[in-house]
């Protein structure tokens, strides 16, 4: 698909609006329908849809694989460790409070974090399949 | 008019069904279970669970249809003919079928206010989420605030499929015949 020139250029004009579109899921997860979950899903699918019209070496440019493989364990522990903040301040487990002194506040930052924690694992485990799929037994 | 939309689609979710059965076409296969999830996250958006449809239209349609895809690339796109014997795994599968349906005459009516998941704990959610967490999407507030040790479950179990898939398809792929300089890289020069 390398040399179609309207796939090209469509994509390029879709693809910053996908990933847009996936922040605006991400941070107005409060208040619409979405979150961390489907935000990653989003990102992932841009990535994948830019490597499937320009190869995978123009994707390891922007996302190289190692990269997009160590943020694959960095989510998780991004979210383990936002809930150890809590124990640290004498809180419970996951307890948001220590975060802000208006529990409110607090609690959207608390959620933020913890959803970007899963927004990367999610997005990165997506590429990471994707990689590992398309790339066997061209090494 | 909300229960027409929800029968008509899924009597489509039927035929995509066994259109998917008879499919001999993997590729074919594929794309008519990408449409078998768009017609899903449709039908979620009619019961009004849009998180729900907006995680099966991304995942089900979108990322699973490319993964699906790829391994195509990896494997035949064609399925092997059927084995002869049919009888069997046809009796199972009634069997296990009837079993479903009997079940579902257990369940509470669908909807209905008086079944046990609408005496418990939801009810709190729905009342007081708002005041307790400020988070006016119940949905967030129950995954990231009220059940946040199972979301972190959940990453874990992402991450731990990561990971899976990715130790399994690492490396090059072994064809045959090579077995023997893997073991002894210096053999091919004597």
């Amino acid at each position: 698909m390398k040399y179609d020139v309207i796939m090209r250029i469509g994509v390029k004009l879709v693809l910053p609006f996908i990933l847009l579109f996936a922040f605006y899921v991400h941070f107005h997860g409060d208040y619409g329908p979405g979150g961390g979950f489907q935000a990653g899903v989003m990102m992932a699918g841009m990535l994948i849809l830019y490597a499937i019209v320009f190869g995978n070496d123009a994707l390891n440019r922007v996302a190289p694989r190692s990269f997009v493989e160590r943020c694959v364990p960095l989510g998780a522990l991004l979210f383990a460790s936002v809930g150890l903040i809590g124990p640290y301040f004498g809180y419970r487990y996951l307890d948001y409070a220590p975060l802000s002194t208006n529990s409110i506040h607090a609690r959207e930052w608390g959620i933020l974090l913890v959803e970007l924690g899963v927004l990367i694992t999610v997005a990165a485990t997506m590429t990471s399949i994707y990689y590992a799929f398309t790339e066997r037994g061209q090494s | 008019m909300e229960a027409y939309i929800l029968m008509a689609l899924l009597l489509l979710l039927t035929i995509v069904t066994i259109a998917i059965v008879f499919q001999r076409s993997l590729f074919a296969v594929v794309i008519l279970a990408g449409i078998y999830s768009f017609l899903m996250a449709t039908a979620m958006i009619v019961l009004d669970a849009v998180d729900v449809a907006m995680t099966e239209a991304a995942v089900g349609a979108g990322v699973a249809t490319v993964f699906f895809l790829a391994s195509l690339h990896l494997t035949r796109a064609r399925e092997y003919p059927r084995p002869r014997a049919v009888w069997l795994p046809l009796f199972v599968a009634g069997v296990v079928g009837a079993a479903l349906i009997g079940g579902t005459y257990d369940l509470p009516l669908f909807g209905s206010a008086a079944s046990p998941i609408h005496q418990h704990i939801a009810p709190h959610y729905l009342n007081e989420s708002m005041g307790e967490t400020g988070v006016p999407n119940v949905v967030t507030a129950v995954l990231a605030d009220y059940r946040s040790i199972d979301t972190l479950g959940e990453t874990t179990v992402i991450f731990t499929a990561g990971i899976g898939i990715m130790v399994l398809l690492r490396g090059r792929r072994r064809r045959r015949g090579e077995d023997k300089d893997d073991v002894d890289p210096g053999a091919r020069e004597t």
